[in-house]
């Protein structure tokens, strides 16, 4: 065999600059493919809303739009850290009484201690932090499976809770700034100027990204699409906090009740932070190759112990801060917060929203996707004046229905080679 | 062909309690040229491998790399020296897009934040290096890939980064036919290229097809290490199997040494 070496252009070269249609085509492949992405959680939510609404007109007001956020934050919250559990191929099943502890721990240190605000909500995540470890070492260094160490904990962390509430104690918080949290709203200028930040920072990341591609001759997103993500991304924000900002008092004269639930933000930036460090971070990208494929992710030298260890102290940080709001929500701590349906919820966030139970696949975008479609079960069920039974049956079944869109979706993925 | 060798091995032995599994191995690679390493399932192959890519140490021998005389005592050391292993598992995540594979765990960055349109430069120029035409998009998932293409993004992979010496643990057993030819390809380009390039395989076709040379690998001595063009197919899998094929291996009577066979000549005993 002698020298074969034809001049070749590269593969970047070969590939022709996508155009608006291909550009859409590819997204339909990918669809049928398997690769369903966030759709399965948004028609689940447009077709909720639409059933809820026809039901029940209340479902549509704006005092219903601004509870569906307070009511889903922390299970939100707790999906968010979830989902860098799961996308290890693990799972955290302590987590809604690690937020429970992580309350408990906030509520004692702000009302029967008497400290500070930001005391109290610094001893809460340092709570959070702690229960990730010593949940991370078990599973990583020690080697026990993640379901039996966290399944553990889900009752150790309920009899902490109860022993922190002196066997069922009711512990209110009344601090303004803890209160303020999940019950008070931003004035509606304030709403507004966040609105412009977020848009105008998310076109300028996008459009950033198309000139330096660009510039380097690399294959790009036709910019008519990267106008229309940019465009999307304004119109339903402007949308949401134009709703939110309407008066949604029943009688203005006693209080006026409007503007964007500071909760809101909070899980923005949390959202936004989340993202930044799984999309463009090294640390991320870690996180993926350890959840696909434990042994190259070894093998490219990474610290697969250390990446295992950080994704349980996350997800239990994200439960510390899920008890926060809720015993802001709450205005108390009693034994059975993040108790009950919490982890059941969180993690039917994660699964509805589109993060996979097998690992390797996910995003934070899903968690909050995911507790949006569950807030919208919660409160429209609330609204027909379902039973709990009714609730907990019905939310079951979507769990379910989530988890196997998820299995189907992967099993037609390996066939089509897409995952 | 090439005067020096880019890396030279001698009479490596490596235990694994009180069993011996090399016993004073030479083994020599030269750039530019496609180094088959032939042996049975047993034979040391995959020990000698781990033992130049630093996953194992050697109990004793010596290294020679490009002339200077070097220690290789943990994967790093390898890496650092520019060899690059290509394991027959490939080690790719399959949840990953090709630059995010080739990338994995040396990922290019600026401050904090990934570096994607560099990585994603240095991955088209590599691929177009090596006359890669067969993918569709840098940025589809390996899980998307046929076996083939696994394998040239493996490889690929390990010549990112400027290595010198890539070891192949038989990179076409899993493959198609046309597969197999455009790894093969792809093989005899690393060298073309001026790669040393050492190609474990048990297929004869596959061996002589593409090798320059041919080190066969007997319970665990070198049994031989001949140019492919002074061998017959017969011959080698006589020296696979048996460690001897007429003047060639393990000697029982005094070997007519037309070749730089180094193997251990009392050591051998058979019939």
């Amino acid at each position: 065999m002698s020298t074969t070496v034809v001049q070749q252009e590269g593969p970047a070269a070969v590939t022709p600059s996508p155009t608006v249609g291909s550009h859409v085509r590819d997204y339909l492949r990918r669809v049928r493919g398997g690769d369903l992405g966030a759709l399965p959680a948004v028609l689940g939510l447009v077709t909720l809303c639409l059933i809820f609404s026809i039901a029940r007109p209340t479902f549509l007001t704006a005092g219903n739009f601004a509870n569906l956020f307070t009511q889903g934050a922390a299970v939100t919250l707790i999906a968010m850290g979830l989902v860098f559990v799961l996308l290890l191929g693990e799972i955290d099943l302590s987590a809604g009484f690690a937020s429970g502890v992580c309350a408990a721990v906030l509520a004692n240190v702000v009302t029967v201690l008497g400290y500070p605000w930001y005391v109290a909500v610094l001893a809460a995540v340092v709570t959070g932090v702690v229960i990730g470890t010593i949940l991370g070492f078990l599973v990583a260094k020690v080697g026990i499976p993640s379901f039996v160490v966290t399944l553990a904990a889900f009752l150790a962390l309920q009899g902490v809770v109860l022993l922190l509430m002196e066997e069922g104690r009711n512990i209110s918080v009344r601090d303004p700034v803890l209160v303020a949290i999940a019950n008070r709203n931003l004035p509606p200028a304030l709403g507004w100027a966040l609105f412009a930040l977020a848009v105008a920072g998310f076109a300028a990341v996008q459009l950033a990204r198309y000139r330096k591609r660009a510039a380097r001759g690399l294959v790009n997103d036709p910019l008519v699409v990267v106008l229309v993500r940019i465009g999307v991304l304004a119109l339903v924000l402007g949308l949401a906090v134009y709703v939110l900002n309407l008066e949604r008092s029943r009688s203005v004269l006693i209080a006026s009740l409007k503007g964007v639930p500071i909760v809101v933000p909070i899980i923005a930036v949390l959202l936004v932070f989340w993202t930044f460090v799984l999309k463009r971070t090294s640390y991320g990208r870690h996180i993926y190759a350890v959840g696909g494929n434990r042994e190259a992710a070894r093998r490219a030298g990474i610290n697969v112990d250390r990446i295992r260890i950080s994704v349980f102290v996350i997800c239990s940080t994200m439960a510390a801060i899920g008890g926060i709001v809720a015993a802001s929500r709450a205005n108390s701590v009693d034994p059975n917060t993040g108790g009950s349906n919490v982890l059941l919820y969180a993690v039917g966030a994660a699964v509805i929203g589109g993060t996979s139970l097998f690992g390797g696949k996910g995003r934070v975008l899903d968690a909050v996707l995911g507790g949006a479609v569950v807030a919208v079960i919660e409160n429209g069920m609330g609204l027909l004046n379902s039973s709990s039974g009714e609730k907990y049956v019905f939310t079951g079944v979507i769990l379910l229905a989530a988890a196997t869109v998820d299995a189907l979706s992967r099993r037609r993925a390996a066939a089509t080679g897409n995952r | 062909m090439s005067a020096t060798p880019l890396l030279e091995l001698r009479g490596i032995d490596k235990s694994f309690g009180p069993v011996q599994v090399l016993r004073d191995v030479a083994f020599a690679a030269y750039p530019g040229e496609v180094t088959a390493l032939v042996g049975d399932n047993g034979a040391g192959k995959s020990t000698l491998v781990k033992c130049i890519s630093g996953i194992h140490p050697t109990d004793a021998g010596q290294f020679v790399f490009d002339g200077r005389p070097v220690s290789i005592n943990n994967p790093r050391d390898a890496s650092g020296l520019g060899i690059e292993v290509v394991y027959q598992d490939l080690a790719l995540c399959d949840n990953l897009d090709i630059v995010q594979n080739m990338f994995l765990g040396r990922e290019k960055r600026s401050g904090i934040i990934l570096d994607e349109p560099t990585m994603e430069q240095m991955a088209a120029e590599t691929l177009a290096g090596l006359s890669v035409r067969t993918v569709k998009s840098l940025r589809q998932h390996v899980s998307s890939l046929s076996g083939g293409q696994r394998q040239t993004v493996a490889i690929a992979k390990a010549v990112l980064w400027n290595s010198k010496l890539v070891i192949l643990d038989e990179p076409t057993a899993a493959l198609g036919v046309a597969q197999t030819a455009q790894v093969l390809e792809l093989v005899r380009r690393l060298a073309d290229n001026g790669l040393a390039v050492v190609l474990i395989s048990h297929n004869m076709n596959d061996v002589f097809a593409v090798s320059d040379r041919i080190a066969a690998l007997y319970l665990g001595q070198m049994v031989a290490q001949v140019k492919t063009t002074d061998i017959t197919h017969a011959q080698v899998v006589e020296l696979i199997t048996a460690g001897r094929t007429g003047g060639i291996g393990l000697a029982t009577e005094p070997a007519n040494g037309d070749n730089d066979t180094p193997a251990d000549s009392t050591a051998g005993g058979l019939a």
